[in-house]
């Protein structure tokens, strides 16, 4: 089989995991909101991704327009009108707007540099999150709220009681953004991000204006991360400050190299063994995190490349 | 009217002076070699010209317009492309998607989403094209990293050309190389030069290329300009023999 079936036939087997997941997850030990978060967290991840993997820069903020987008939501719906729908372009609509006006700030900053400045960006936005007790509750979040079913005018589907449902809709969501990702990455727009990732000087002398780019970059990975923040506001019908918090960035950073950052689903794995450790492991212990540490650093230090590059390698050779 | 003309440039290092009053004119069509023994501010005169820094005097002309302070990506745009003296490629994509990203950006489709199928025609028509030239044809769907040394020179010198460049500037193309990819860069360069009609100036260390490519030469020691003429009168110069070519050969 050459590359490309090769890589239509996983694309398929992915599809076709995610769509009956509410089926078989039940019979190995799992759940459906399992599944949900995985999702949603996964959506985060490839996100990020679109920024580190595809274009080599390494953002640590993220979670700032993952919980702007959270925040959004929670906020439309408690305070302004009850409608999913309306709650997730608010959401979207923040995180972006708040991405695009950091981004000119840090586009001209590499490396460690830029990732510091994105803490500290996102540590900004925690910060308000925390300490603007009015509108935000802070260190109690939102509550006493809750997604709304969704109204087809002709049909009612609900998304709050039915929990595969719910399910479903996050699907549709997450297809049409990582559908959205893939063709962008496909584009000669994405070709310059991944020129910018292979050899900025190269770039830079072919004529890319390579900082715009990566604000560009910057800007679309955070509107694909504040849809996740939507959704995941959606799914816990509740947000707190830690949604913004630069560990929730840090996870976002470990999903995406667990799974492989250089492949597109690798996050989507990455998500997967992290979602499905911590749920496991939280179960016999508190210090769950010592365990994803730790398998995460065994990962890093045998397959830089993560779970995905094993694969890859192998197609290749 | 000259592609080129710099005018009376230095570049200041604090107290280093790595160029030193420096002026060039290259004509249309012309193939210029700048030569000069190592840390004779060659690269840093490239550097001035392509616009990675920026002169602490002095003034550089391109095509009609003052480029001297002009970023470096504008600078592309007018038509000034490089090769840098370390083969700067995309190491982890195909041969044909480093040209491909070369021949887009320079048809001005680099923040496109998508292309019709006609432009995509006409990319995929001009990199085959390239790749022809560069007799790279069959690697296409290698990746670049794992091609030979030569051919990596090769594909960076291709991209260049991919942007359809009025100056084509190469930082020592035969750097490294052994005998044979001496030999094929160097003809292939050659064809640039007759075929294309293309206007290069070249840095080089290897003098049987400089003599074999080269309509005129500069002569950089020090920062500064020690001789400038054809081949035949650089070759006869006693000051460059004593300087540079009398310790070479």
């Amino acid at each position: 089989m050459d590359l490309v079936s090769r890589r239509r036939a996983g694309d398929a087997a992915i599809w076709l995991l995610l769509v009956s997941a509410p089926y078989w997850l039940t019979h190995v030990g799992g759940y459906v909101e399992l599944g949900t978060r995985v999702l949603i967290l996964a959506l985060a991840a490839m996100a990020l991704n679109f920024l580190l993997g595809f274009t080599g820069v390494l953002s640590f903020g993220h979670a700032a327009y993952f919980g702007l987008g959270a925040y959004g939501v929670a906020m439309t719906i408690k305070y302004l009108i009850a409608s999913t729908p309306l709650a997730i372009l608010v959401g979207v609509a923040a995180g972006t707007a708040a991405a695009a006006v950091v981004g000119p700030l840090i586009a001209r900053l590499r490396g460690v540099y830029f990732a510091m400045c994105t803490i500290a960006f996102g540590q900004v936005f925690y910060y308000i999150a925390f300490q603007w007790r009015s509108v935000t509750r802070g260190d109690d979040g939102l509550t006493a709220w809750h997604r709304m079913p969704l109204d087809f005018g002709f049909a009612e589907l609900d998304i709050l009681n039915n929990n595969k449902a719910f399910y479903y809709m996050v699907l549709v969501v997450f297809a049409a953004a990582v559908a959205a990702m893939a063709f962008l990455l496909r584009s000669p727009f994405g070709r310059t991000l991944l020129a910018i990732r292979e050899n900025e000087r190269r770039a830079r002398f072919l004529g890319i204006p390579v900082d715009r780019h990566i604000w560009l970059s910057w800007v679309i990975s955070c509107f694909f991360v504040s849809i996740a923040g939507a959704l995941y506001a959606l799914m816990n019908d509740f947000v707190d400050p830690r949604a913004l918090r630069w560990d929730q960035s840090g996870n976002f950073v470990i999903m995406a190299v667990l799974g492989g950052m250089r492949s597109f689903w690798g996050p989507l794995i990455g998500a997967a063994i992290f979602l499905v450790l911590e749920d496991y492991i939280s179960s016999h212990t508190d210090n769950w995190m010592s365990f994803v540490g730790l398998f995460f650093v065994l990962v890093v230090l045998f397959f830089p490349r993560g779970i995905l590059g094993i694969i890859g390698r192998r197609a290749v050779s | 009217m000259s592609l080129l003309r710099i005018e009376n440039v230095s570049r200041h290092f604090g107290n280093l002076v790595a160029v030193d009053d420096v002026s060039m004119i290259v004509e249309p069509g012309e193939l210029r070699a700048v030569i000069g023994p190592n840390g004779a501010g060659k690269t840093t005169f490239f550097n001035l010209i392509t616009g990675f820094l920026i002169p602490t005097s002095g003034r550089i002309v391109f095509d009609g317009s003052d480029i001297t302070k002009m970023l470096p990506a504008r600078r592309v745009w007018r038509g000034i492309a490089r090769t840098f003296q370390i083969t700067e490629v995309f190491p982890e994509l195909t041969l044909h998607e480093n040209l491909r990203i070369a021949v887009e950006v320079a048809a001005g489709y680099r923040l496109k989403a998508w292309l019709s199928r006609d432009a995509n025609g006409e990319v995929k028509a001009r990199v085959t094209d390239l790749l022809e030239i560069g007799g790279l044809g069959e690697k296409a769907d290698r990746m670049v990293g794992e091609l030979s040394h030569g051919d990596q020179r090769a594909t960076e010198i291709m991209m260049a050309l991919a942007l359809n460049p009025k100056l084509l500037l190469l930082d020592e193309p035969t750097a490294g190389m052994g005998d044979q990819e001496t030999y094929d860069i160097t003809q292939l360069i050659r064809k640039l030069h007759h075929d294309k009609k293309l206007t290069i100036v070249l840095i080089e260390h290897d003098m049987r290329v400089v003599f074999h490519l080269a309509d005129r030469i500069m002569v950089l020691t020090e920062g500064a300009m020690l001789a400038e003429g054809t081949p035949k009168e650089i070759a006869a110069n006693e000051a460059v023999q004593a300087a540079y070519l009398g310790k070479v050969a």
